[in-house]
């Protein structure tokens, strides 16, 4: 009986073993507390995109190229974010962060160089279709159309396309999540549509607590590693954890890029028709100031 | 354990298979150990093991991987608070602080043939452009104006700030506010522009400056000013845009001053010796210009209508007696759609130019009524470039009583066809980072058989200097249309520019 008795206790140590031993190993490929893939890239879209249901910043930028020699650029950015299609459909609560991530508009007015000095630019950014774009030209009072196809060029000039301002759609690439460290999430994506963009993959590190993008580094059909983001410097702003220092690098020239954010604020309750022709004639100042 | 063997796998497999991105990538950091740095501001902070935080971007971490950017490393770690020195603030930003910018830029042209009418310089100017913005308690209120010293302008002492003629050239001057919430009021001298067309013009009936076109300035001064007010209301049916110009402002048109022309009166070329003279339209209230346009967009769509109550914008009559060109009175009635296609945007427009002063189209003096209608599409050409956008247009002029022109076209002045019709293309392309725009715009016209070519190169070098040279080549086969009959003002030109 006694013998039994031990027995019993070894089976039910080794089944408990085993339990362990099967868990530990799934915890090993999946752990059970982290976040699946998809969860971690719409996150992560959310922090770099849609904190807060509009926003402001005005944006410094630094083009240094190869000898050395820099140009800037400087900008301010208004921001508006409908409520995402899901939360349309369900009803809109505004104080959830995921309740926005749908169509967004930017209002991008210029100060700096001269020669785009007073030019405003807006974008309206859609989910399913390309985006609609135009550009204000004030010298000669022209509102012209711009076609919004060509999402990887870049922006004013610097190392930083469209793309990277507006956000990429997260069903443009898939995901993998190929390694968690203590303090990132490294994301490998790969484009669905791979003649549509220059890269074959770019690699991301979100940073677990926050799950903003710190480093991103895209690669060519070599393999070869050529364009790099990284995030230089984060703020907690009316706590939401912003980026208000980046650079994206051409790493085979040398030529990078800094943006610097300042006057960062959330939540401004912008009216929606700031994100029209008729605040592209007539800047809408008393928004685009800090008060 | 098993991860770590696998980045390690991983890593000399890529090591192995790819030697130059191992290479590469020794290069930035090592391979399986290009994480970043937590940025300022994410770095977490009781670091395990106590060990000592490295300063703010410097963080090394296990497996090299990214350091936190500053602000991401908790409160320990705040940046020491970096004091920017006072710069000193120069002139140009200060003045900018005050709302002043502009440029200043020199530039020349030359015939590249001999024209006897005109001189051989089509342009040799210094310009001095000063603008001033402000905004006070929801008002908004500029100033722009050039100072000009045109060496090739025979009546540069002369101003005239509805013909621009002169050493000063006041482009704005006007204020403008919002009286409710939904209207806004734009009161003085200001530059407008609306419609569809990329150097084509249908109901856009606001002055232009086609001498400064054909000579090479800056685009910009394709657009005259207007002396208006111009009152615009929003709903959410449709936007209203009502302009009224009490005085009318005809566009600055090719007199023969300083571009050659063909004189269908003298029935050959002419220039400085045939100057055009015009009856003005000069009558505060009595020769006033209404213009008005109702918009509104379907989904992605622009859609708009336009109504204009004035003259035409270029002398298109002429009174035998006095010898004067004269601005016949016009009304024109159309409309326009612009959106996106795939791929690129389109754009349609059409008017109906009501000659009303000759409404039968038999006054041999006054131009006939016509319908303009526009087509064009522009897109971008990744395959073929980056950074390459092609815009291609379609547009024609139909006369609305031909047979009656035909019948009362005074002896020995070459008829017109029916229809003038004009194909552009225009094609620009940025390299160098946008810093170098090679860019041509063509006219073409099957019908008339002439063509007005626009080849331009700018190179930006750096946030103020500019530099630009480009072309206005004009040819045809006969010397009366409208294109031929600059061939002999073909010009090229350079500038530079410096802007702040």
């Amino acid at each position: 009986m006694k013998a039994n008795k031990d027995l019993l206790i070894v089976l039910v140590a080794a089944a408990g073993l085993a339990v362990v031993a099967v868990a530990l190993a799934q915890s090993d490929t999946k752990p059970a507390a982290e976040p699946s893939v998809d969860e971690i890239v719409k996150r992560a879209n959310l922090v770099a995109y849609y904190q807060g249901a509009d926003g402001r910043a005005r944006v410094k930028m630094t083009i240094v190229d190869q000898q050395g020699r820099t140009r800037q650029r400087e900008l301010t950015i208004l921001r508006w974010d409908a409520p995402s299609p899901e939360a349309a459909k369900k009803g809109f609560d505004a104080k959830k962060a995921d309740q926005h991530a749908g169509e967004q508009k930017f209002y991008v007015y210029f100060h700096k160089p001269a020669d785009v000095d007073k030019m405003a630019f807006l974008v309206w950014k859609h989910l399913t279709k390309d985006d609609d774009r135009w550009l204000y030209l004030p010298n000669i009072d022209l509102v012209k159309r711009i076609a919004g196809g060509e999402k990887r060029t870049s922006f004013v000039g610097s190392d930083f396309f469209y793309e990277d301002i507006s956000g990429r759609r997260i069903d443009d690439d898939t995901h993998e999540l190929i390694e968690t460290t203590d303090k990132y999430y490294v994301l490998k994506n790969t484009p669905k549509d791979p003649r549509s963009v220059e890269f074959s993959y770019y690699k991301m590190w979100i940073h677990k607590k926050t799950f903003l993008v710190v480093k991103t580094v895209y690669y060519d059909k070599n393999d070869k590693a050529y364009r790099q983001y990284e995030a230089k410097a984060v703020k907690q702003i009316q706590g939401y954890y912003t980026v208000v220092k980046s650079r994206m690098t051409a790493l085979l020239t040398g030529r990078y890029t800094d943006l610097e954010y300042s006057s960062v604020k959330y939540d401004l309750n912008l009216p929606e028709d700031i994100f029209t022709e008729r605040y592209l004639r007539r800047p809408p100042t008393k928004h685009l100031q800090d008060e | 354990m098993i991860r770590l063997l696998a980045t390690t796998v991983f890593g000399l497999g890529l090591a192995v298979l790819l030697p130059g991105a191992a290479v590469h990538a020794q290069a930035q950091r090592a391979p399986g150990g290009d994480e970043p740095a937590l940025p300022a501001g994410l770095e977490e902070s009781p670091k395990p093991k106590g060990e000592p935080n490295l300063p703010a971007g410097l963080e090394e971490s296990p497996g090299g991987e990214p350091d936190l950017p500053t602000g991401l490393e908790g409160p320990t770690a705040t940046r020491p608070a970096k004091k920017e020195p006072n710069k000193p603030v120069s002139f140009l930003d200060a003045m900018k602080d005050l709302g002043f910018s502009g440029f200043v830029e020199a530039r020349g042209g030359v015939r590249t043939q001999r024209d006897h009418y005109e001189d051989q310089a089509s342009i040799g100017e210094a310009r001095l452009q000063l603008e001033w913005e402000r905004v006070f308690k929801d008002v908004r209120f500029k100033v722009t104006g050039d100072v000009v010293y045109d060496q090739v302008d025979p009546e540069r002492g002369h101003v005239d700030l509805v013909k621009g003629t002169g050493w000063f050239d006041l482009r704005e001057a006007w204020t403008s506010f919002s009286p409710v919430s939904w209207m806004d009021v734009k009161l003085g001298r200001q530059v407008l522009t609306w419609g569809t067309g990329n150097l084509l013009f249908v109901n856009d009936l606001f002055p232009k400056d086609w001498q400064s076109f054909f000579v090479g300035r800056d685009l910009e001064y394709l657009k005259a000013p207007s002396d208006a007010l111009k009152l615009s209301v929003f709903s959410g049916l449709a936007d209203v845009d009502l302009v009224y110009v009490p005085r009318a402002n005809p566009s600055r048109f090719i007199s023969g001053r300083r571009i050659s022309y063909y004189s269908s009166m003298l029935g050959r070329r002419a220039g400085q010796d045939a100057v055009i003279r015009t009856e003005d339209r000069d009558e505060w209230f009595d020769d006033s210009e209404w213009a008005g346009r109702i918009s509104r967009k379907l989904g992605s769509y622009e859609l708009a209508a336009y109504g204009y109550w004035g003259f035409w914008k270029t002398p298109e009559g002429f009174d035998p007696l006095r010898n004067l060109a004269t601005y016949p009175r016009l009304n024109a009635y159309g409309g326009s759609i612009r959106g996106p296609l795939p791929r690129g945007i389109v754009r349609v427009e059409g008017a109906y130019y009501d000659s009303s002063q000759d409404r039968q189209g038999d006054r041999p003096f006054v131009r006939n009524s016509e319908v303009r209608l526009l087509a064009g599409y522009e897109t971008d050409l990744p395959e073929i470039a980056p950074e390459l956008n092609l815009d291609v247009q379609y547009y024609v002029e139909l006369m609305c009583h031909y047979d009656e022109y035909v019948r009362s076209l005074p002896a020995g002045v070459p008829a017109r066809d029916r229809g003038r019709h004009v194909v552009t293309i225009g094609l620009t392309k940025k390299l160098m980072n946008q810093n170098l725009t090679v860019g041509l715009f063509s006219y073409y016209s099957p019908t008339d058989g002439d063509a007005y070519l626009r080849p331009k190169v700018a190179y930006k070098i750096d946030d103020h200097w500019t530099v630009e040279v480009g072309g206005n080549v004009f040819f045809g086969r006969s010397r009366h249309t409208f294109f031929a009959q600059f061939a002999r003002d073909t010009n090229v030109y350079a500038s530079v520019r410096y802007g702040f």
